[in-house]
C-alpha cells in the first residue's frame, strides 16, 4: 500500500496519560467481558443433557450365548462385547503374558474395575465383557477367534481380536499385544450379574 | 479524498459510466491493483497455473456447496438418505454432488502442486515469508474443511474416519478426554457431532478460508510474484517504474490462465462424468454403506489427501519412539556442544531435549503419533527460516539438491500409498523410514541446503519470446 498515514501531532509529548490510562482500563474491561460472553458459546459444545441421560445401564440376557460365541450390545453408543470363551481359549491365555503390553492390568490410563484385574479379566472366567473400541483411536476391532497363521496376524496366533485401522491385536481377554499402536487393554465397562444369566452393563455394586 | 474527475463529453457511454463509478468507488484502482496492472514476471511456466486453479476450485466448491445445503439434512437419522435423495431424486442433484466431491479431491491436487511449485522455486524465501505462511494456514483450514465435510454423507468411512480423528485429541494428556467430548458433543460421534461439523463446514471454515485467501493475495501483491529463476525482478526497473522483466497480468496472463483453466475443466468434467469415484480414491466404497457405530469396516483408510500425514501418525510405535528419543537427544547434544549459541540457549536446548526425552518415555506412543502428525504440517510454516541455500530456485541449486527433492517427492508419495494400505510389518518399517526422511528433509535443511556449489544466477530472467 502506498498511502502513508500522518498524525496531526507527532512525538510522545502529545500523549495524554490520563486518557491513555482510561483507554487501557476500558480495553481490559472489554476483554474480560468478551471472555465471559464466550463462556456460553464454548459450553454449548459440551455434551447435552439428552446425551448424558442416554448413558443409562443396559440389561442383557446371556442364557442363549454358546461357548465360542459373541454378542454385541450398545451402551452409551459404544459396542459392548460379551463372549463366552471355550476352555481352550481360556487355557491359551496362560502362556501369553510375555507377549502382552499389560498382562496384569497394571496401567491406570483406563479404568479397570476391581473384578477385571485377573488373567481372564472377568467376573466369571468364561464370560468376557469388554467395550469393543480399540484404545488407540476408537475403531472397533474384528473377531479373529480362529488360531494359527492368517493374513495380518502372526503365525502362532492364539485367537483374539484384530483392529483393522492400525493393526493392534488383542488376546481373548482383550489384552493388547506389545509394540502395537494401542497402549491399553480393551476397557471393561462397569457391570454386574443380576442373576446367573442376566447381566447389567453400565452399573456395578459399588454404584 | 480524490478530486472529482471529469471525462470529455465525447467519451463513450462505458467510459462515462466507469468515471461516474470511480468518483464514488475505487473500481479502476482496485481492478488495476488486483489484476489489471499487477505486474508479474514474464517467465512464468506451467507451474504457475495452480494458484488460479485453486481459486476456480474454491468457487466451484462454494457454489455447488450452497446448492447441496438446499437438499441435505444434517441429522444422523436422515443424512445418509438425504445424500442418496440428492443423487437419485433431485433434478441434476447427482451432477452437483459429484462436482462437489470431485472438487474436494481436485482442491488438494492443485494445492499440493501449488505448494510444490513454491518449494522448488524458493517462493517462500524473503520477502515472501508471510505469503507462504498464509498459504500454510490455508492448507490447514482446507484440511479441517475436508475432514468435516467428509462426515456429512454419514457413511461408514465418514463415521469411522471422524471417530479416529476426534479420538486423536483424547491422546493429549490430562485435558484430552474432555477435549474430545467437547468436540463430539457426545460420548461417541453422533447427531450432535454431525450437526456441528455441518455448521463448521458450510459457514465457519469457509469464512476463515476466504479471509486467509485474501491475506495470501494481499501479501503476494505487496512483494510481487517470484518466478522460476528465483530472481527479484523489482531490482531491475524500467523507465515506466515497472520491472523490465514483468508484464501486466491483463491481458498477458489472463489469456494464459483462461487456456489453463479450460484444460483443467476438461479434466475435471471427465472425472465428474466418467469416474466420479476414481476407483475408490475420491469416493470410498465403504462410504456407500450407512454409518454403523457398532461395526468398523474391515479396511479403513483416510481419503488419499490425508494419507501421507496419516502414515506418519501410524508409524509412531513404541519401537519408533526410541529412534525419535535418540534424535531429540542428539539434537540437544549438538546444540549444547557444537553450536555457536550463547551459553543460556545451550543450557536451555540441552535441558529442553532431556525433558522432552523423559516426556517421550513417560507418555504413550499414541500421543506422540498425534504430535508427529501435527508437526508434519506445522514444520511447513517455518520453511522460510530453514532454507540456507544462497539461491532460491532449484534451477541454480547444486545438482545433488535435485536428487534430494526427488527423494522427498518419492517418500511423500510412498507415505501416501502406505497410508491407504492395511498395516503390515514391512509397510510399518517403510512408513517409519518415510517419516524420518520427511522430518530430516526439513529439520536438517539449515545444514544440507548449504552443501554444494550453486550455479551462477543470471541478472535477467530466462525468457525466450515465442
Amino acid at each position: 500500500m502506498s498511502s502513508t498515514l500522518t498524525t496531526p501531532t507527532g512525538g510522545d509529548s502529545s500523549v495524554d496519560n490520563s486518557k491513555r490510562t482510561w483507554l487501557i482500563a476500558s480495553s481490559c474491561a472489554g476483554a474480560v467481558g468478551a471472555g465471559f460472553a464466550a463462556v456460553p458459546f464454548v459450553s454449548s459444545f459440551s455434551a447435552s443433557e439428552r446425551a448424558k441421560a442416554a448413558g443409562a445401564a443396559v440389561e442383557v440376557d446371556i442364557s442363549t450365548l454358546k461357548p465360542g460365541e459373541k454378542i454385541t450390545v450398545e451402551w452409551r453408543g459404544k459396542p459392548v462385547w460379551i463372549v463366552r470363551r471355550t476352555p481352550e481359549q481360556l487355557a491359551a491365555l496362560k502362556g501369553l503374558a510375555p507377549q502382552l503390553a499389560d498382562p496384569d492390568s497394571k496401567r491406570t490410563a483406563i479404568e479397570n474395575p476391581k473384578y477385571s484385574i485377573n488373567e481372564a479379566r472377568s467376573i466369571k472366567p468364561e464370560v468376557l465383557v469388554v467395550i469393543g473400541i480399540c484404545t488407540h483411536l476408537g475403531c472397533s476391532p474384528s473377531d479373529k477367534f480362529a488360531t494359527g497363521a492368517q493374513p495380518s496376524l502372526p503365525d502362532d496366533w492364539a485367537g483374539g481380536f484384530f483392529c483393522p485401522c492400525h493393526g493392534s491385536t488383542f488376546d481373548m481377554a482383550g489384552r493388547v499385544y506389545k509394540n502395537k499402536p494401542a497402549p491399553d487393554n480393551l476397557e471393561v465397562p462397569p457391570h454386574m450379574y443380576l442373576s446367573d444369566t442376566r447381566l447389567l452393563i453400565g452399573e456395578d455394586k459399588k454404584a | 479524498m480524490a478530486t472529482f474527475k471529469e471525462v470529455s463529453p465525447n467519451a463513450t457511454a462505458g467510459e462515462k459510466l466507469i468515471n461516474w463509478i470511480d468518483n464514488r468507488f475505487p473500481l479502476t484502482p482496485v481492478w488495476e491493483g488486483a489484476w489489471g496492472k499487477y505486474y508479474a514476471p514474464k517467465n512464468f511456466n506451467w507451474w504457475y497455473i495452480f494458484g488460479i486453479l485453486a481459486t476456480v476450485v474454491f468457487v466451484i466448491q462454494i457454489v455447488t456447496g450452497i446448492f447441496l445445503t438446499m437438499h441435505y439434512k444434517p441429522d444422523a437419522a436422515s443424512a445418509f438418505a438425504s445424500v442418496e435423495y440428492i443423487m437419485r431424486d433431485v433434478p441434476w442433484g447427482w451432477l452437483i454432488r459429484y462436482m462437489h466431491s470431485t472438487g474436494a479431491s481436485m482442491f488438494f491436487v492443485v494445492v499440493y502442486l501449488h505448494m510444490y511449485r513454491g518449494l522448488i522455486y524458493g517462493s517462500y524465501r524473503k520477502p515472501r515469508e508471510l505469503t507462504w505462511m498464509f498459504g500454510c494456514a490455508i492448507f490447514l483450514a482446507l484440511m479441517a474443511e475436508a475432514f468435516m465435510g467428509y462426515l456429512l454423507p454419514w457413511g461408514q468411512m465418514s463415521y469411522w474416519g471422524a471417530q479416529v480423528i476426534v479420538n486423536l485429541f483424547s491422546a493429549i494428556p490430562v485435558i484430552g478426554p474432555d477435549l474430545s467430548l467437547l468436540i463430539r458433543g457426545d460420548y461417541v460421534v453422533g447427531d450432535a457431532t454431525l450437526n456441528r461439523f455441518f455448521a463448521f463446514h458450510v459457514i465457519a471454515v469457509p469464512l476463515v478460508l476466504l479471509g486467509l485467501i485474501a491475506a495470501h493475495l494481499i501479501a503476494l501483491h505487496e512483494t510481487g510474484s517470484n518466478n522460476p529463476d528465483g530472481i527479484e525482478v523489482k531490482k531491475n526497473l524500467g523507465p515506466d517504474g515497472h520491472p523490465v522483466d514483468s508484464i501486466p497480468s491483463h491481458p498477458y496472463y489472463t489469456v494464459h490462465d483462461i487456456f489453463g483453466v479450460s484444460l483443467f475443466l476438461i479434466v475435471f468434467a471427465a472425472i465428474v462424468f466418467f469416474a466420479p469415484e476414481m476407483g475408490g480414491y475420491f469416493l470410498e466404497f465403504n462410504n456407500f454403506i450407512p454409518a454403523d457405530p457398532l461395526k468398523t469396516p474391515l479396511h479403513i483408510a483416510p481419503a488419499w489427501y490425508f494419507a501421507p500425514t496419516y502414515s506418519m501418525l501410524r508409524s509412531v510405535t513404541s519401537e519408533m519412539m526410541y529412534v525419535l528419543i535418540a534424535c531429540v537427544l542428539v539434537a540437544g547434544a549438538y546444540a549444547g556442544f557444537k553450536s555457536n549459541l550463547p551459553k543460556p540457549f545451550k543450557m536451555a536446548a540441552m535441558g529442553g531435549s532431556l525433558l522432552l526425552a523423559v516426556a517421550m518415555l513417560a507418555i504413550d506412543a499414541k500421543f506422540w503419533g498425534v504430535v508427529v502428525m501435527g508437526a508434519a504440517i506445522i514444520t511447513l510454516f517455518f520453511l522460510p527460516w530453514l532454507d540456507n541455500c544462497e539461491v532460491k530456485s532449484i534451477r541454480y541449486r547444486p545438482d545433488w539438491h535435485k536428487y534430494m527433492y526427488a527423494t522427498f517427492v518419492f517418500m511423500f508419495i510412498m507415505l501416501g500409498y502406505l497410508g491407504m494400505q492395511a498395516p503390515s510389518p514391512l509397510f510399518e518399517r517403510l512408513a517409519q523410514l518415510g517419516t524420518l526422511f520427511y522430518f530430516g528433509f526439513f529439520l536438517l535443511m539449515p545444514w544440507w541446503s548449504k552443501i554444494g556449489k550453486c550455479k551462477p544466477v543470471p541478472d535477467r530472467v530466462t525468457f525466450k519470446p515465442h
